[in-house]
């Protein structure tokens, strides 16, 4: 299901914890970075890679935001709603996305290209507005530098 | 004005304070070196005598919490440094993480060895991707100098350290739901006792640290307890990372003596409030901290202090809102977060985290009843207490006290109604954690 390079990634990871369950969650992440979500099929390979019950996997996986339970688009924007954007305008931010891509959270494009998501705080409130594309942080948002972000992306 | 005081960020500002080189030059793994060569009871002693408070929240004293771990180890010992930020307002250890990450390991070898563990987790918030890999690079650059590993800095200590990445759970940065998301399970808080010193991770000792914490323990065992208490107050020695968000003219981290007032924190260091205008509320130590009304801004910013205006000193996150802000909007956006994070473990938490958020959109959107008011601090009152981690007080807070301190606002959205459309619920917010389980539309 994933590649030999990552498959040797995740025997060092479960042998590195004193049991091997507590690799659930990093084995998880290193299934999810390869194939960008977590189908139930990789779930269940998950489990069989640590000899764990499906269901000891399925219970996590659906327990912990980040994982992904659909695809998401190749930017999956992620936009902080919670009270310290909100006091600097994060539904603006929220509204600009909408409009410029035509999708609400929770929706990906049809070209795969953007999922957007609204999440809850980010640590980032010194920069807010704040979101998360993928792994990185773009703070101090305005419209137009959410213009200028989504223009320059690859 | 009072200057900042650059300890726990005298490396904010440095280029490449990430790599080891200008780390070790601006005077780092000194207290290591140091604290390795004094006995596990020196290192406790001194951290104890310094005062140092917890800074995830609780403030509970640090070298007191060390003393609790069993003297002869039985099982082995286990150090987990708490870095899942996630308290609304707070986004101090998110910075150490990624400009100042050796300054953790640091801090998180001198604890472990404080507590006879030679296995540290770091339990690092999934969301802190740039953090993670500096964090992890870090790592590689200490063991490759002896910092991290076997026979530490040539004394024969062995101690190393396992990062871990969460995956997006508020209740996670709860100590005892942490030690079981790094068991790999779900984030589900246990029952208190047994206590983590006895039981936890692994059924082993352990003490869980916050990166904060972690990183001002070398600056004390380098300059000494004595040092460390002529700054800050008597019950809560020392600085800390002030975190100004909200509506202030420069908002940031600001390192600062404790028993700071409020007012000098807001005025002076943040800039104030753009556009010269009022303070209606703040915040003062992370979402869940009772808010204080502009009469209290006087009020120091230490443990004590925030007890005499019946709120806490949580994590020293100060958010502000200006004169226009709604406070129905924001006690709804809360409560929002609070029904997204509960664990749904405990009934009085998980029904009522859901309950609140209903009655305060109903609210919001004109039509509220006046008998809403004392219906949420009825719901707030079942929490309180009734669960088994502090989540639920954590819940009920902002909400008894956004009521009880703004009550009048909540009373004129009541009697006039708002003439807008029901907004519904926030999109992605709807339904808490077990939202995950329900199928989201893809667009076609």
């Amino acid at each position: 299901m994933v590649s030999e390079e990552q498959l040797t990634k995740i025997r060092d990871t479960i042998a590195r914890f004193p049991q091997k369950r507590s690799a659930v969650l990093p084995v998880l992440h290193l299934v999810q970075e390869e194939l960008g979500w977590l189908s139930p099929q990789a779930q269940d390979y998950v489990a069989e890679l640590l000899g764990l019950p499906p269901i000891k996997v399925h219970e996590v996986a659906s327990f912990y935001t980040l994982f992904n339970k659909k695809p998401v688009g190749r930017y999956h924007l992620q936009v902080c709603t919670n009270i310290a954007c909100m006091l600097r305008n994060s539904g603006e931010i929220l509204q600009a996305i909408q409009k410029k891509l035509g999708i609400k959270p929770g929706e990906t494009t049809a070209d795969q290209r953007f999922s957007v998501s609204t999440v809850e705080c980010l640590a980032a409130c010194g920069g807010a507005p704040a979101m998360q594309v993928n792994s990185d942080y773009v703070e101090n948002l305005s419209t137009e530098r959410l213009t200028a972000y989504l223009a320059e992306l690859p | 004005m009072a200057e900042q005081i650059r300890i726990i960020s005298k490396n904010f500002e440095v280029p490449n304070a990430e790599t080891i080189d200008v780390f070790i030059e601006r005077g780092g793994y000194e207290g290591l070196k140091k604290a390795l060569r004094l006995t596990v009871e020196e290192v406790v002693e001194v951290v104890k005598a310094s005062g140092l408070r917890g800074r995830g929240g609780a403030g509970f004293p640090t070298g007191v919490k060390w003393s609790f771990m069993p003297k002869e180890p039985k099982k082995p010992h286990y150090l987990c440094c708490n870095a899942d930020e996630g308290e609304p307002g707070t986004f101090k250890d998110r910075k150490i993480i990624e400009t100042d990450p050796h300054s953790l390991i640091e801090g998180i070898i001198i604890g472990a060895y404080a507590i006879r563990s030679k296995l540290a987790f770091v339990y690092v918030r999934g969301e802190f991707g740039l953090g993670y890999r500096r964090l992890s690079a870090a790592l590689e650059e200490a063991r490759a100098r002896g910092f991290v590993g076997q026979n530490l800095d040539g004394t024969g200590h062995d101690i190393d350290i396992i990062l871990y990445r969460g995956a997006g759970a508020y209740i996670c940065g709860e100590e005892t739901a942490l030690m079981e998301s790094l068991e790999g399970k779900r984030g589900y808080p246990r029952p208190k006792p047994p206590f983590p010193a006895g039981y936890g991770v692994y059924g082993c000792p352990t003490t869980v640290n916050n990166v904060e914490t972690l990183c001002t323990v070398p600056h004390i065992i380098k300059h000494g307890a004595d040092w460390y208490r002529s700054m800050g107050t008597k019950a809560s020695p020392g600085t800390t990372l002030f975190g100004v968000s909200g509506h202030v003219n420069r908002p940031g981290l600001y390192e600062l003596p404790l028993g700071t007032p409020l007012r000098e924190i807001i005025y002076e260091h943040a800039g104030g409030v753009p556009g010269g205008r009022k303070i209606k509320g703040v915040i003062p130590g992370g979402s869940s901290t009772p808010i204080l009304t502009a009469e209290m801004l006087d009020t120091p910013m230490d443990h004590d202090g925030l007890r005499t205006v019946s709120s806490l000193f949580g994590t020293g996150a100060i958010i502000v809102m200006d004169e226009t802000t709604d406070i129905v909007a924001v006690t709804r956006r809360i409560a929002e977060f609070y029904h997204h994070e509960s664990c749904g473990q405990c009934t009085p938490c998980r029904e009522g985290s859901g309950w609140i958020p209903q009655i305060l959109r109903r609210i919001e959107a004109g039509q509220g009843r006046m008998e809403d008011l004392d219906l949420l601090l009825s719901i707030c009152a079942n929490m309180e207490g009734r669960t088994i981690c502090p989540f639920g007080d954590a819940a009920a807070w902002p909400i008894r006290y956004n009521i009880s301190r703004f009550r009048a606002d909540f009373e004129e959205r009541i009697r006039r109604g708002s003439g807008l459309p029901d907004p519904g619920p926030v999109p992605g917010v709807l339904g808490g954690r077990r939202a995950d389980l329900i199928p989201v539309q893809v667009s076609a």
